[in-house]
């Protein structure tokens, strides 16, 4: 039901996120998909990984500050209307998202959500009564 | 912990008596200055003094005071008051700015040293048997040495693995046993991360510590707290205080009750004085510490300003101890920083931080002169990953950092939240402080 998503605390300098990715790289972690918030002083990576756990310890031993949490990804049409007719599903149910992103798929006509929402059960009702496919982690990590 | 008194007609005796004891020792002392040291007798005899003129403590005042240039200024051994077959031994500060102080001992200073040092030493909890691990760098410095022949002198098992080479200094402990550690503050903290770092191949119950008998820089008690609870199993941690213009390490140190550091009052006489105008303070007073070495001889120290911030209490101690007590190190009087005409010391920076788990104990003060006005920012390193989901949690705790730290110096700061051990440990003593005001853009 939910896929396992890694947080990543980096600081704005340059190369630190070539540094950081370069370390899941050595561990033979692949990126399933990646998203970066960032402040002036600092960011927020998240990524989606083929083995989470994995990259989850190959960042900590390096001394990063990590966490591993769950979120939700959506199987949605790829069309005009696909996102917006999706994410209004879930705001009629007064779920907030904290934060997505999106990406698309190598078949032609679906895309993926990540999100991370205030209330994960609500939400997967919500999407799942608009005939969104919930996916596991295993179907994530093996894209 | 067991309260021992090392010396309990020193440390216990009547203020009456300890003030008739400093009064006579100060008059010999300023006779021994006249007659023996040149730099002094020219001193004294500018200012009109002489021992006669010395009939109570306060009249000290008569006496100029001695600073860190004086010693800098008579490189090496200017201020030597004995031939130097007399000397035994010779100690010297690092000297990063300019020469090195240099500090010399007859045998009867070294054996005074021992003395003092084994006083604060049993207060802090080691005893005859006690396996004692000096991590304080050897050399030229005095820490080291100071404790290591104090600790002998009660009888401690002394083992000076001396600073540095981590992994080594844990293997010995959890080997040997080790039951107190003399470090500073932040290598103690430093060694209990990376034994905690371990706890996978080496759990924290292998090893036996007991007591850290902590110096050479600063401290606040939530730092202390913080220390004992990372090694956990009762670890219990004093602070102690001295400098190599004192002798070193052995002029106070806490007891178990940890209520201010016990001055030897019998050697050292001490003053608290406003920095800025040199007057003296009434008893009770925070300003800048000075401290008259009574017994000293081969290189004697009238006056001394130690230039740091502290205040001393008179009362008797729960302990059962007597001799007067000064409050913890509150800053030094040039590490104290001036933000928007605000006195602000990096202690105190340093009292809003610990304690709280989603950061780690080290941190770095940022001064930057913008648009003519001094701005401060607080670098702070982010251990807790629990934060990361929600970015409103990690602009929460920059917040809350923000606000304690205003709360303590009314100033307001930026917090910048850093990865983790991307601030530089220190083995010695701790740099907090990095001006920038002064570069050019």
């Amino acid at each position: 039901m939910y896929i396992k998503q890694l947080s990543v605390f980096v600081e704005n300098k340059d190369g630190r996120l070539a540094e950081i990715t370069t370390i899941i790289a050595n561990a033979g972690i692949d990126i399933r998909a990646l998203s970066i918030a960032d402040t002036t002083d600092f960011g927020i990576l998240r990524l989606v990984v083929d083995k989470p756990y994995e990259a989850e310890k190959a960042l900590k031993d390096a001394g990063l500050t990590v966490s591993l949490t769950d979120v939700i990804a959506v199987g949605i049409p790829d069309r005009p209307g696909g996102f917006a007719e999706t994410i209004s599903s879930v705001a009629d149910k007064d779920v907030g998202v904290e934060y997505m992103y999106a990406f698309i798929s190598r078949d032609h006509d679906r895309a993926y959500l990540i999100m991370r929402v205030a209330d994960n059960e609500k939400a997967i009702s919500a999407l799942k009564s608009h005939g969104c496919d919930i996916l596991d982690g295993d179907s994530v990590y093996k894209l | 912990m067991e309260n021992r008194i090392f010396n309990k007609e020193m440390e216990c005796m009547s203020r009456r008596d300890m003030e008739a004891l400093q009064l006579e020792r100060l008059k010999s002392l300023v006779d021994y200055c006249e007659k023996n040291s040149e730099f002094y007798a020219k001193r004294l005899a500018k200012a009109g003094v002489t021992a006669d003129k010395i009939k109570c403590l306060s009249d000290i005042e008569y006496i100029p005071y001695t600073t860190k240039d004086d010693l800098r200024d008579t490189y090496p051994f200017g201020m030597l008051s004995v031939p130097m077959e007399k000397i035994v031994r010779v100690h010297a500060s690092s000297g990063t700015t300019g020469n090195p102080t240099v500090v010399a001992y007859t045998r009867e200073d070294l054996e005074n040293w021992s003395e003092q040092v084994a006083r604060l030493a049993v207060a802090g909890g080691a005893t005859a048997g006690t396996i004692v691990q000096i991590c304080f760098g050897y050399g030229m410095f005095t820490g080291a040495l100071g404790l290591h022949y104090g600790l002998e002198k009660i009888g401690a098992v002394v083992v000076p693995t001396s600073s540095g080479n981590t992994e080594k200094q844990l293997k010995f402990m959890r080997d040997f046993g080790t039951n107190a550690i003399v470090a500073t503050p932040s290598y103690c903290m430093y060694l209990a991360e990376a034994a905690r770092s371990m706890q996978d191949k080496y759990p924290m119950d292998m090893y036996k510590l007991k007591y850290g008998i902590l110096g050479s820089e600063g401290s606040t008690p939530e730092m202390r707290t913080e220390i004992e609870n990372h090694w956990g199993n009762g670890f219990f941690c004093t602070d102690n205080y001295g400098m190599s213009e004192l002798n070193g390490p052995g002029m106070s140190g806490e007891c178990m009750y940890r209520d201010g550091l016990h001055i030897n009052e019998d050697h050292f006489l001490c003053e608290v004085i406003d920095s800025a105008s040199g007057n003296v303070l009434e008893k009770g007073s925070t300003g800048e510490l000075v401290v008259t070495n009574l017994t000293k001889r081969g290189l004697p120290m009238l006056r001394y300003r130690t230039k740091d911030i502290t205040n001393i209490n008179y009362e008797p101690c729960k302990c059962g101890r007597t001799s007067a007590r000064m409050h913890k190190i509150i800053g030094r009087s040039d590490d104290m920083i001036k933000v928007r005409g605000v006195n602000v010391f990096p202690t105190q920076v340093e009292s809003a931080l610990i304690g709280m788990t989603e950061i780690s104990p080290n941190y770095l003060i940022v001064l930057r002169r913008e648009n003519y006005s001094d701005s401060m920012e607080v670098r702070v390193e982010l251990i807790d990953g629990g934060l990361l989901d929600r970015y409103g949690e990690l602009v929460a705790l920059q917040k809350r950092i923000q606000d304690n730290i205003k709360n303590i110096l009314g100033i307001a700061i930026k917090v910048t939240l850093v990865e983790p051990n991307s601030i530089e440990r220190f083995t010695g003593k701790a740099k907090r402080v990095l001006d920038l005001r002064h570069e050019n853009k």
